[in-house]
């Protein structure tokens, strides 16, 4: 086991002004074997590897590679010490070609020669079976081929310990397939492999040992054979959760939404959503499930009027006194003049829907301040909501008049969320609404919507975990590739379902 | 392998300096830091005077202090650079505050200024003097807005870069000057000379018995205006809105090209009535050195003082005293007046400075902090 | 219009092209490591001042100064000047993190500053009377190719007409250019640009490209005030702020080449033409404007010419800004601090 040992750290320690991101860990990484980090959003996995890859300098703690104590300062000290970290959000220069961003910070002669990089790469590529061409642009990738040209990278730099963070959330199940097999590839070669994930199959399709963290604690490390999707979850939520959400019955559905050929090109002038039809009643929580850019944004958005609609495209809007008004291309404060409350959580909480460095007071007002003639901005009302929201969702800030981007991210969601629902929707539209929460406030959040359901809101809950939508939706919506993939019944339909959908156009039309 | 509780190699590097975000400071801390950094700046201006002329840093800010606040007129001199630099600062808070780089109030000004002194001109002693005062004013605001909205305009459109449209409108404004300078001078001296020195016309009337007494006037209401503007008013809260993230004015609805528009308008306006003022309240002239740089000084004023007008009047303020007090030291030792610009260079970079001692923390690594894990 | 005016033309192009050349291809530099520097004015000023003193106290200390050791002095004050202002420009935006456009215009502020002080005042800090004058370092910097320019004919005019420095700062754009594409050195500075957090991911030392990439450009833009005071102005001061309206074309002129050196080389001359241009428009058509504008002196229009180089540059600005391709916009991350933990 020794003289396998490729990183060992010890009580490392990083604090982000008052959070502690990472407290005293101290784990171990082997050569050829594949390390599952897992843990939830915000258990510091991420920050962790950070520290190894020299990205954040650790507060307090020892790292030692290869049996030597090291201080990584830099990625650059990293990558000398062979270590290489693909990232979730990927460091490519979009200007720049494959090749370019491959010999990136390399040290060598002064000058390169593309012709002789771009053979090089050819040769990796045939080698291990990777589809890339060194001469196109990043910018004109896809985001597999961008995952893969990261991996390219880290191996033509001779990389023996890869960090991969989240490597398939952006990833179709082919090409998470295709990944996975060059994982195994790299294992039998002898190179230590850390994969960062929070999805239980990958840590046991995959993995050989698996550490866990939780609330940036080191929790422990298993072998994977001996675990299971049990003692992984417990080890990860602390507790055992089953996923108790009260699901009843909707009462007297009306049709709210009849959303019909609709047609979005997003700001790439590729087509986001592709001729999708689907209704939404009140009393309802419609889920949208689909792997993340299928067009859930610009749905949302194109309801919310937020969005340019392709010609013959309708979302005819019914009022609860059946009268009905068609809502395409009706800009977002003509639908608020028209007295439609239509409420809606965007998935870029404090670059959309709140004001980052606003306090809460101020936030109140975004969708309110224009009411009446006056020039001048009313405080009053602003400041009893904002007063009422932070009371009733027990909102921790120090004040109402804090910047918003100042608070913990379950609180800026409640400011958000509350906004929301304090404006009395009718239609209650939300994407991701518990990204990034951990496990009581996303039920607090379930909580809320259910509420709203009852009282006979139509709520539209965009997700990403499927658990969650079967277990809170009604009716399920599925996406896949901006096309409607089939509407399902939540209450009977598998996950197995769902997720095969959201893969797979499935030839049928989408039941309304 | 090394023991766990062995103590880390000595030859281990480490960063000697570790910077940290503060997560939050203060206020009073924070003005601490400011005035350290500000006397530091007096200092080193000291520093420079001593270098160039035989005075010591005490006789240096006395005779600054004397050019400065020597004398009521001096005084009152000092009080009217101050109001006129805030003005424009306050002009140009608006638009920075939706990160509008507006970098065009030089030629805002001149704008504002060339068509106070064409009514000056064409008109003085035909109409009368109040109805005279109005039109200048009237007419200098709106020259100032237009001379905005065109790069204004351009921006919200096509989302043309507005720091150099700004900056070229500087100098097409400065020809457009000097053309008039000329068509306007008889004597062909390339100047307009004093405009209705006999007269008066168009000139502001003194306020008790100050000539700039209006300009300060001015400058203080304006102040108070613009900060109610900002903090009260909805286009203030569309323009902090706007200025702060695109995608959460279209969540809002507020449309940004329309908040691009009026806002450049308001911020160009308020700059052309600086020029108003210059011309009817101060040199009576119009010239290319009528703006005097001062539109580049007022960024970096608006900038530093964050649109809080107190803090921005304690730097119009400083900078006042700092330009005045180098013009006395350069009259008694005959140099140019140039020598005011790079003290007013130094102290910005001071409190420029400043930002970062106040947004940051500067750690020095100590083995102790690692031992103590 | 005659051939001896238009040579003329051309010449005072190229003579004026040089200047915003050095400016741009300094500020391409610059810029392609991320910083925006408004301060390109102030630095060019500090240039000017640098070797203007430098000169001076060579000049003035000697009875018989030599024509080349001045210019030698001269060069290196003003490179350690215009160096040092870029140097205080990254300390200021790379380690202190001062936003750009307000460090950038503080500087220009202080280096026209500093430079209209001592261009006004060196003569009497120095205990002497009247304008300064290095005649002998002006002389060396404007000296000629013995022989070409005369008797090679217009070939000769055109192109052997200046001093040694047009020549330097063509090869200096060309050598900028070359670095930029084909060197590891410049592709790490691109990238530097381009996304400063995946440059530090690579391993590259992002500061220390910043430093190094601005002051280096820096000293190039300062040539260009050395060029203006020494060839331009012919080695005497004018505290006339042209140096001033020159630096911020060199600034416009980086937009107008897609932030390609070489493109530097032939625009800046087209904006000399452009800028000379008001002495070569026909006497009939400002006859014709002037009776239109209601003044009798043609020669007042002028004024209004000389609006032209400026603007050419909004209209290029906004032809810029419908220009969609990807390779032809500006660094990604140009005016942008960067601090590797900030989250």
């Amino acid at each position: 086991m020794e003289d396998r040992s490729a990183v060992r750290m010890e009580n490392v320690t990083k604090r982000f002004g008052s959070v502690t991101a990472n407290d005293h860990v101290s784990m171990s990484i082997n050569y050829g074997e594949i390390l599952s980090i897992l843990g939830e959003n915000g258990s510091g996995k991420t920050t962790l590897m950070n520290m190894l890859a020299g990205i954040y300098y650790p507060d307090e703690g020892y790292f030692y590679v290869n049996g030597r104590e090291v201080t990584i300062k830099s990625p650059h000290d990293a990558y000398r010490l062979g270590i290489g970290m693909i990232h979730q959000h990927f460091k490519l220069i979009d200007v720049f070609t494959a090749a370019e961003n491959i010999i990136l910070g390399i040290e060598g002669s002064r000058t390169y020669d593309l012709k002789e990089v771009n053979q090089k790469v050819r040769e990796i590529a045939a080698q291990y079976g990777f589809d890339i061409d060194p001469e196109q642009k990043v910018y004109e990738m896809s985001v597999a081929q961008k995952q893969t040209l990261e991996i390219v990278k880290i191996l033509y730099r001779g990389a023996n310990i890869l960090i991969l963070d989240e490597p398939t959330a952006v990833l179709t199940p082919q090409e998470t397939a295709k990944l996975f097999k060059v994982l195994k590839a790299m294992r039998a070669d002898g190179k230590a492999v850390v994969l960062i994930t929070h999805k239980l199959n990958e840590v046991l399709e995959l993995s050989d040992r698996v550490t866990i963290l939780r609330k940036g604690q080191y929790i422990t490390t298993i072998p994977t054979p001996v675990a299971t999707e049990q003692i992984l979850t417990e080890a990860m939520v602390g507790e055992k959760v089953t996923l108790d959400i009260d699901r009843p019955m909707p009462v007297n559905p009306e049709k709210r939404l009849e959303v019909r050929h609709l047609t979005v090109y997003n700001d790439e002038r590729i087509k986001a959503l592709d001729d999708v039809s689907f209704d939404v009643y009140s009393g309802e929580i419609l889920g949208i499930a689909g792997i993340s850019g299928c067009g859930q944004k610009e749905l949302l958005e194109a309801i919310a009027g937020l969005q340019r609609i392709e010609e013959g495209g309708s979302i005819v809007y019914t009022d609860p006194s059946g009268n009905e008004k068609d809502l395409a291309g009706v800009p977002v404060r003509e639908i608020r003049n028209l007295g439609i409350h239509l409420s809606f959580v965007p998935e870029d909480r404090l670059g959309m829907g709140l004001v980052a460095s606003m306090g809460m007071t101020e936030n109140m007002m975004l969708k309110e301040y224009d009411r009446g003639r006056s020039p001048f901005l009313n405080r009053t009302s602003s400041l009893k909501i904002a007063d009422e929201i932070k009371n009733e969702l027990d909102v921790s800030t120090p004040s109402l008049d804090t910047p918003v981007r100042k608070l913990s991210g379950g609180n800026v969601q409640k400011v958000l969320v509350g906004r929301e629902i304090a404006a009395e929707p009718v239609i209650l539209m939300t994407a991701y609404a518990v990204r990034g929460l951990d496990i009581s406030k996303s039920y607090t959040i379930y909580n809320l919507l259910t509420e709203q359901k009852k009282k006979g809101v139509a709520v539209i809950y965009v997700g990403e975990d499927l658990d969650v939508l079967l277990a809170l939706a009604d009716r399920i919506l599925v996406l896949c590739g901006g096309k409607a993939n089939g509407m399902l019944d939540a209450r009977t339909v598998t996950k197995e379902e769902v997720g095969r959908r959201m893969t797979n156009i499935v030839n049928e039309e989408a039941k309304a | 392998m090394r023991n766990k509780y062995e103590k880390p190699h000595d030859s281990v590097k480490e960063p000697l300096i570790h910077l940290v975000r503060r997560a939050d400071i203060p206020v009073a801390k924070a003005w601490l830091i400011r005035l350290v950094c500000v006397l530091a700046g007096l200092l080193v201006c000291a520093l420079f005077i001593m270098s160039i002329t035989s005075l010591n840093p005490i006789s240096v800010y006395a005779s600054m202090f004397s050019g400065a606040f020597g004398t009521s007129r001096r005084i009152w001199q000092t009080l009217k650079d101050m109001g006129m630099l805030l003005i424009i600062a306050i002009g140009l808070a608006p638009a920075f505050k939706l990160r509008f780089w507006n970098v065009g109030a030089e030629g805002q000004i001149l704008i504002g200024g060339l068509v106070s002194a064409a009514w000056m001109i064409h008109l003085g002693g035909k109409v009368p003097g109040f109805f005279l005062i109005i039109l200048m004013a009237v007419s200098a605001a709106l020259a100032g807005a237009v001379w905005g909205l065109i790069p204004a305009y351009f921006k919200a459109k096509y989302k043309t870069n507005e720091t150099l449209f700004t900056l070229m409108m500087n100098y097409v404004a400065l020809q457009l000057v000097e053309f008039c300078v000329d068509l306007w001078d008889k004597k062909q001296s390339h100047s307009v000379g004093i405009i209705n020195g006999d007269t008066k016309a168009g000139w502001l009337s003194p306020l008790f018995g100050q000539q700039f007494a209006p300009v300060v006037l001015i400058a203080a209401i304006l102040t108070a205006a613009m900060y109610f503007y900002m903090k009260h008013s909805k286009h203030g809260f569309e323009i902090s809105v706007a200025g702060e993230s695109e995608n959460t004015a279209r969540y809002a609805g507020i449309s940004v090209s329309k908040v691009i528009l009026r806002t450049m308008a308001i911020s160009a306006g308020i700059c052309g009535i600086a020029g108003f003022l210059e011309v009817a309240g101060v040199s009576h002239t119009i010239s290319s050195l009528t703006a005097g740089g001062r539109g580049f000084t007022a960024i970096i004023v608006a900038w530093l003082g964050k649109f809080n007008p107190l803090a921005m009047s304690l730097i119009t303020a400083i900078l006042a005293f700092l330009s005045r007090g180098a013009n006395q030291i350069a009259s008694d030792f005959n140099f140019n007046t140039y020598a005011s610009e790079i003290l007013t260079g130094i102290i910005l970079f001071f409190i420029l400075a400043s930002e970062f001692f106040i947004n940051y923390q500067i750690r020095f690594r100590s083995k102790k902090g690692k031992e103590a894990a | 219009m005659s051939m001896t005016s238009l040579l003329a033309w051309i010449n005072a192009a190229v003579t004026f092209g040089t200047i915003i050349m050095l400016g741009s291809v300094g500020e391409i530099l610059t810029e392609k490591s991320g910083n925006l520097n408004l301060g390109v004015p102030g630095i060019m000023y500090l240039g000017a001042i640098g070797a203007l003193a430098g000169a001076f106290f060579y000049e003035n200390g000697n009875p018989a100064p030599n024509a080349v050791v001045s210019l030698i002095i001269s060069l290196i004050c003003a490179l350690a000047a215009s160096g040092l202002g870029g140097l205080l420009y990254c300390f200021m935006t790379v380690t202190l993190r001062a936003n750009q456009n307000v460090t950038g215009l503080t500087l220009t502020i202080f280096g026209s500053g500093v430079a209209n002080f001592f261009g006004g005042s060196l003569v009497k800090l120095s205990g002497g009377v009247g304008q300064i004058s290095v005649a002998a370092a002006s002389s060396a910097y404007r000296a000629q190719i013995p022989g070409l320019a005369n008797s090679l004919g217009i070939f000769g005019t055109i192109f052997f007409n200046y001093g040694f420095l047009t020549y330097t700062s063509i090869l200096i754009a060309l050598a900028a250019g070359y670095f930029l594409k084909k060197t590891r050195a410049g592709l790490n500075l691109r990238a530097v640009g381009e996304n400063p957090a995946t440059a530090d991911a690579a391993g590259i030392n992002v500061i220390k490209y910043k430093y190094v990439a601005t002051t280096i450009g820096a000293m190039i833009e300062g040539l260009g005030g050395v060029y203006y005071v020494m060839d331009y102005i012919k080695g005497t001061w004018d505290t006339g702020g042209g140096i001033e309206a020159l630096g911020w074309l060199a600034v416009a002129l980086v937009i107008f080449t897609s932030w390609k050196p070489i493109s530097a080389i032939w625009g800046s001359f087209v904006f000399g033409i452009c800028y000379w241009v008001y002495l070569y428009i026909p006497g009939s058509i400002s006859i014709a404007l002037a009776k239109a504008l209601g003044t009798s002196n043609p020669s007042h229009m002028q004024n209004l010419y000389r609006m032209i180089p400026y603007l050419v540059t909004i209209v290029i600005l906004i032809l810029v800004s419908k220009r969609k391709r990807r390779e032809n916009q500006n660094p990604q991350s140009l005016g942008i601090s960067y601090f590797r933990e900030e989250r």
